[in-house]
């Protein structure tokens, strides 16, 4: 068997370096696409930009991830590269919120982040899927150290305050017990024959045999309290050492109480593809990222550059922008060419020639709504009272979302964690309240689900996306229809402008989609300039 | 009204809107939304970016303001931007289930657009004395309007 599978590798090896001698790496790529290899992920590591690009300058609008990446190939390369960025930090919404730090939102309210030192929230993204090959291809060669971010944590809640009194579930009790029922009621199917017409005899016997190891049914495939059940779901007392260790087993809910709590709407909440485990982040918040390419891309970027207007012509582009502090003295900056990261929300108002068809891009695109907030205990509750270590807590409050932090496991003293992550209808009425108010009904909700909310809590920063400044909205929310209708028109080189970002790909509000935005847009217009450098 | 039923109607609201356990306002879901009139839904939704004074605001882009924009002169145009959307703003019309984002869209009725449309401009320093009507704003749905056209 082993050397079977060998064997058949050994052949797929040698056809692929046969294929790669002869034909290149394209031609090896495509063949080992139909193979079943490389789907994961179109990112083939970084571009090599051979040739040279003749002195030719780009000039890059933003500095996101996107901005960045574009920014720090370009430069390798051999372009004469500038970068404008309205804030007066690089990062965009690679973004880490530490104690100390001030943000003001649109409408002028401004927070002070009083968290302790070490603690932080990321408002933006906060996770880095594995299969997320091109954002942890510049964490390496950023030298920025990763670590494990739990999203499934069978010791989290399933909360729903319509189901069990409002009383939070464990995930891993709903789990077992939704699967052990399933199993159960598939078993008793099967044994009454009401399955021949679809499964084979054979089937039907290894059907069995696994809805036992899936459900953990008993010797004769009920679901029922017993040792093995409560290896999945928990125990009423927990096994220990010396007189009265023996466990107590428990009992599991039945399939009418698991179907009508509706809390099994939270258990596929890590089965797709960018969530599953493993996934990572950033030691010290996400925002490591963004600074860790400021620092490599210092002097090159100008800060508080707020941009009035793009314009090209024949020979490049020219930008006009003021100080994003205060407006009036306009300056501008020239290249032979522009790679504009900015928000469709915000680019959709700045003046720029571009076709008409990619302009109708621009503005087609609305941007979706989302609030986070993270809130500072006196101490980790979640570890100390409920053996909660990191993960996700979810709940049909308005706060949708309770997420444990994923670092200094087990430590004494404060913990951060993420009190709500809303978005839709809950994002736009937590968006419309001033941030104190947000905090404020985060921790009414929260304690419904914890309850030492009330006496732990000391502080906590709101931020509502559609009030960032830099942003106006958390991402581009586009629709297959949308997609249709304007996305190859709004990734396309026009004359000298090309766009990148998130919003410039399928990855919609992850960081990878910029990354391999921005890697995509410099291979092209790099071929562009080595064929001849004109647009 | 006594007090015993005052506990035994704050009882009967609490277990029938559970979610709705936190002091200040109740927030809508999207069931609820529906029962929200137009300076709800203003207070609730379109706040959040034209600002609790309708004043808009300026960063690297900008909230139009809604109080003394020459724009509001026409109510159809202003129904239109909240049915459709405009740049990153999102549309609120009633769509079919099958237009399904990862998260669910708020969306407002007919009539709702039109008393929201009505109290914006009648209120923040506008003054309008003409209005729109639910049926109007029905009209302008696609497609309606493309069955009106030749």
């Amino acid at each position: 068997m082993q050397g079977e599978d060998s064997r058949l590798s050994m052949t797929r090896r040698d056809l692929l370096r046969l294929v790669g001698l002869s034909a290149g790496g394209a031609a090896m790529y495509a063949v080992m696409n139909r193979l079943g290899h490389a789907a994961e992920s179109p990112y083939q590591g970084t571009p090599v930009l051979q040739g040279t690009p003749r002195g030719a300058s780009v000039l890059i609008l933003g500095a996101g991830l996107a901005g960045m990446v574009a920014a720090y190939e370009l430069r390798q390369a051999g372009y004469k590269v500038q970068v404008l960025e309205y804030n007066h930090r690089a990062g965009g919404r690679n973004w880490t919120l530490r104690g100390g730090d001030t943000y003001t939102e649109l409408g002028g309210f401004t927070q002070h982040c009083q968290f302790d030192r070490g603690h932080y929230i990321n408002p933006g993204p906060w996770r880095i899927p594995y299969h997320h090959r091109g954002l942890l291809d510049y964490c390496k060669k950023l030298d920025i150290p990763l670590e494990p971010f739990v999203q499934v944590n069978h010791n989290a809640y399933l909360h729903s305050s319509k189901a069990f009194g409002g009383k939070p579930q464990r995930f891993r009790t709903v789990n077992a017990d939704y699967r052990g029922n399933l199993a159960e009621l598939l078993a008793k199917a099967t044994q009454q024959s009401k399955l021949d017409a679809q499964v084979s005899r054979e089937d039907q016997a290894l059907l069995l045999e696994s809805l036992r190891q899936w459900g953990a049914l008993d010797e004769k495939y009920a679901y029922v309290a017993g040792p093995g059940t409560s290896n999945r779901r928990g125990y009423d007392k927990e096994p220990g050492g010396g007189l009265s260790a023996k466990p107590l087993d428990s009992q599991p809910l039945s399939l009418h109480d698991v179907l009508g709590s509706h809390l099994w709407s939270g258990l596929s909440d890590g089965e797709g593809y960018e969530f599953q485990t493993s996934l990572l982040q950033p030691v010290g918040g996400m925002g490591r990222i963004g600074e860790a390419f400021a620092r490599k891309l210092e002097g090159v970027i100008r800060y508080n550059a707020k941009v009035t207007a793009i314009h090209q012509d024949q020979g490049g582009v020219t930008v006009s922008y003021e100080d994003a502090r205060r407006s009036g003295h306009v300056q501008s900056a020239r290249a032979d060419w522009c790679i504009c990261t900015i928000p469709l929300s915000i680019l959709s108002q700045i003046p720029m020639n571009v076709s008409a068809p990619m302009a109708e891009a621009i503005g087609a695109v609305p941007y979706a709504a989302s609030v986070k907030v993270g809130l500072q205990f006196k101490r980790r509750f979640w570890e100390e009272d409920e053996d909660i270590y990191g993960g996700i807590t979810l709940t049909d409050l308005p706060i949708n979302t309770i997420a444990y932090p994923s670092c200094d496991f087990n430590r004494p003293g404060k913990g951060v964690l993420l009190g709500a992550y809303l978005y839709g209808l809950d994002a736009y009425q937590f968006t419309a309240m001033s941030p104190e108010e947000r905090v404020r009904r985060v921790v009414e909700y929260g304690s419904q689900i914890h309850p030492q909310y009330r006496q732990e809590f000391e502080n906590g920063v709101a931020v509502a996306w559609h009030r960032a400044p830099y942003t106006l909205g958390c991402f581009a929310t586009w629709t297959d229809e949308l997609r249709d209708k304007h996305y190859d028109n709004l990734c396309q080189i026009d004359g000298r402008i090309a766009l990148a970002g998130e919003h410039a790909s399928y990855l919609p509000a992850w960081q990878e989609g910029a990354v391999t935005s921005a890697l995509d847009v410099i291979t092209r217009i790099h071929q562009r300039v080595v064929a001849g450098g004109t647009a | 009204m006594k007090p015993l039923l005052c506990i035994v109607a704050l009882l009967l609201a609490c277990t029938s809107c559970v979610r709705a356990q936190s002091s200040g306002k109740p927030l809508y879901t999207y069931a609820s939304l529906r029962n929200a009139n137009g300076e709800a839904v203003f207070h609730a939704i379109c706040q959040g970016c034209h600002m609790p004074d309708a004043k808009g605001a300026t960063g690297a882009g900008t909230y139009p303001a809604l109080a003394g924009n020459s724009k509001l002169g026409s109510p159809q145009y202003m129904a239109a931007v909240v049915l459709f959307g405009r740049h990153n703003m999102p549309s609120f019309e009633v769509r079919p289930s099958d237009h399904k984002n990862f998260f669910e869209d708020a969306t407002l009725t007919d009539e709702q657009i039109a008393d929201l449309v009505n109290y914006v401009r009648t209120h923040f320093g506008n003054h309008y004395t003409n209005s729109i009507t639910a049926a109007e704003v029905a009209s302008m749905h696609p497609q309606t309007a493309s069955a009106k056209q030749p």
